[in-house]
């Protein structure tokens, strides 16, 4: 059956080609990932967390912020006092760990997530417009970025947080402050190479629009880097909300976050340690996962981002 | 010539400082709340004409951008302004924690480094063999691990567990050492104290390990990967073909070029090392800069917290203007 030249199905046939395109890209991809074991196996796991943290409030044995005191300490199942109710035991305040550990993967997955999402979109937006237009615009955004690079990354992130107060909307606020310049400098980089191929020149003959240009003919080349780039990035973002929180400085309690779980259970290490690995544990398995997934997608991707 | 790049590089990083210094000012002095308040937070009733004293002091009174510039007088003059709750000069808290601060950062670069290079360079040498793959796998762990993690499971194992090494602080306190340059290691090796040096060295060596894992297995992961890639050179063939001794070829041919991506690596990795620096400081209470801004923090002490960013920042900068030498000498192609 043919499809009807109807004016809106002529407007509408580029986005469907390129649907189509992004829907077997998308397959080869994932079938190219499954012929890595390791990038398999991240990307598995990686599942696995966000199902966990999505299905929090269905799987998670105990309310992660209610205590019995009675309870407290409690070491986990399989060592000699411990109790199959509280398969990870339970902390100085008698909350289940494994509930607390599956509330945690939320703020931790949601925090990498937004964090890497926003940089690399405005990081993305400014590269893009800066390396293709370049000028002043150009100029200002590159040297404050490269002023923004004289600060360590954790540095500023504490100094922020030090200025603005905890919470989550402020940690989001400290990791993309800093998070869009990577992602700036590659899409700027990218850009002033695109410029300067044949298929650009040649919309721009066609009379294509400057805008136009980069959003629909220079953007979705570089996309796999930048996609290859923000799921690198993604867990050193998850460490450095770990260790904010950790110091105290991140996610406040009585909302449950790995970094200050593994603080809390400091003061108890000698006696009761699974209060303070057993969440780091968590954090090394969900940042290892996103690391291996990410390789083997820059493997397959991007091999230029190797040696960065 | 060469002197004359190096200063100039050296006076282009001062436009840099100039603007960290201002972005460092503005946070501080656009963030929510009144900076007096927040001083008399816990005081109760406090008079009128002491609070004013106090905006008069701090000169809060003036308008905002000569605040500024009275602020960027004081650091060119290394004055950084007084701490809020410990009534200080903010430089004289930072110069008496630094080399504290300094030490654990040498002692975490110094172990990346010796851990990093000989693994990068044999895994590359062989690559796929045990020790590439073992390695490999060392470095992706390092990399995906938090160092303030990493830094209570080898307390745990190291000082709970097994009690061979010490849990906190930076040496014994019945060990009597006399401060030369204020790093413990360097001054015991310059008395002669060689009880102190033990008690140093056993201090310093969990919070570096814990501080350079990170760093050691990104730079062996980046080592390794230059090295395959310059190994595959034409260059390295001739030399081989040259008759010239494996050993050389690797160290004096190979490497060199290697080190170049690597340098830039390290470079970056200093920035971990300072800002990691803080939370191994909070993990094995040494008495350093960070955990000094950590507890500044907590105390809503700005000056302080100010001062450290911008020490932190500055050395950041040098560290990279020092690899940024380095780097010229090892491609003669680039010239500063």
């Amino acid at each position: 059956m043919e499809a009807q030249t109807t004016p809106l199905n002529r407007a509408l046939y580029p986005f469907k080609l390129r649907l189509q395109l992004w829907g077997r890209n998308s397959l080869n991809l994932l079938r190219e990932l499954g012929k890595q074991p390791s990038a398999l196996l991240g990307g598995l796991l990686v599942v696995l967390f966000v199902l966990m943290a999505v299905l929090a409030p269905f799987i998670s044995p105990h309310d992660p912020t209610k205590g019995n005191l009675r309870e407290q300490l409690i070491p986990p199942a399989w060592e000699k006092e411990g109790n199959p109710k509280f398969l990870f035991g339970t902390d100085m305040q008698g909350r289940d760990l494994l509930s607390r550990i599956i509330y945690g993967a939320r703020i931790s997955l949601w925090v990498g997530i937004l964090a890497v999402g926003i940089s690399a979109s405005i990081g993305t937006a400014l590269g893009a417009v800066s390396g293709y237009y370049r000028g002043w615009l150009d100029t200002l955004v590159s040297r404050f970025a490269d002023l923004l690079m004289a600060f360590p990354f954790l540095i500023f992130a504490i100094g922020m947080m030090a200025f603005l107060g905890p919470g989550f909307t402020n940690l989001l606020l400290a990791l993309t402050l800093k998070g869009w310049v990577v992602f700036f400098r590659l899409a700027r980089g990218a850009v002033m190479a695109e410029k300067t191929t044949e298929y650009v020149e040649a919309a721009k003959v066609v009379g294509q629009s400057n805008p136009v240009i980069i959003g629909s003919e220079i953007l979705p080349n570089i996309f796999h880097s930048i996609l290859v780039l923000g799921t690198l990035r993604m867990g050193s973002m998850i460490i450095t909300e770990a260790s904010l929180s950790f110091l105290g400085l991140g996610i406040q309690p009585p909302t449950p976050a790995w970094g200050s779980m593994v603080a809390d259970g400091r003061d108890y290490l000698v006696t009761s340690w699974w209060i303070a690995t057993l969440p780091g544990l968590a954090i090394l398995v969900l940042v290892l996962s996103i690391n291996l997934f990410g390789e083997g997608l820059r493997d397959i991707l991007d091999p230029r981002l190797k040696v960065e | 010539m060469r002197a004359v790049k190096v200063l100039e590089r050296l006076l282009a990083t001062i436009p840099i400082m100039l603007g960290v210094a201002i972005v460092v000012f503005l946070f501080m002095r656009l963030t929510p709340g009144d900076p007096v308040d927040i001083m008399m937070g816990e005081a109760g009733y406090v008079s009128e004409g002491e609070i004013e004293n106090l905006r008069r002091e701090f000169n809060l009174d003036k308008p905002l951008h000569v605040q500024l510039y009275l602020f960027l007088a004081g650091v060119i003059r290394g004055d950084l302004g007084n701490s809020y709750t410990k009534h200080a000069p903010v430089s004289e808290l930072i110069a008496e924690r630094l080399p504290a601060t300094l030490e654990l950062a040498l002692g975490a670069l110094i172990f990346g480094l010796v851990v990093a290079m000989p693994i990068g360079i044999v895994s590359a040498v062989k690559q796929y063999s045990v020790v590439d793959r073992v390695s490999m796998a060392g470095a992706f762990l390092g990399i995906s691990m938090p160092a303030f993690w990493l830094g209570i499971i080898l307390m745990l194992l190291f000082s709970v567990r097994l009690q061979w090494l010490p849990v906190a602080g930076r040496i014994d306190y019945d060990a009597s050492l006399q401060a030369v340059t204020g790093l413990h290691v360097l001054d015991s090796i310059l008395t002669g104290n060689k009880a102190a040096l033990i008690s140093s060295l056993r201090h310093l060596a969990l919070p570096s390990v814990s501080l350079g894992a990170a760093m050691a297995a990104t730079v062996a992961r980046i080592l390794r990967s230059s090295m395959l890639e310059v190994l595959r050179q034409d260059y390295v063939t001739l030399a081989r073909a040259k008759g010239l001794v494996e050993f050389l070829v690797v160290t004096k041919h190979a490497l060199r070029n290697a080190l170049i991506p690597t340098v830039t690596v390290v470079g970056l990795q200093v920035g971990v090392l300072l800002g990691g620096n803080m939370i191994v400081e909070t993990v094995f209470g040494w008495p350093g800069l960070g955990r000094l801004v950590v507890q500044a923090i907590f105390s809503r002490d700005f000056p302080l917290v100010q001062g450290a960013v911008m020490v932190y920042a500055f050395t950041f900068v040098m560290a990279n203007l020092i690899v940024d030498v380095l780097y010229t000498y090892l491609n003669p192609k680039i010239t500063l």
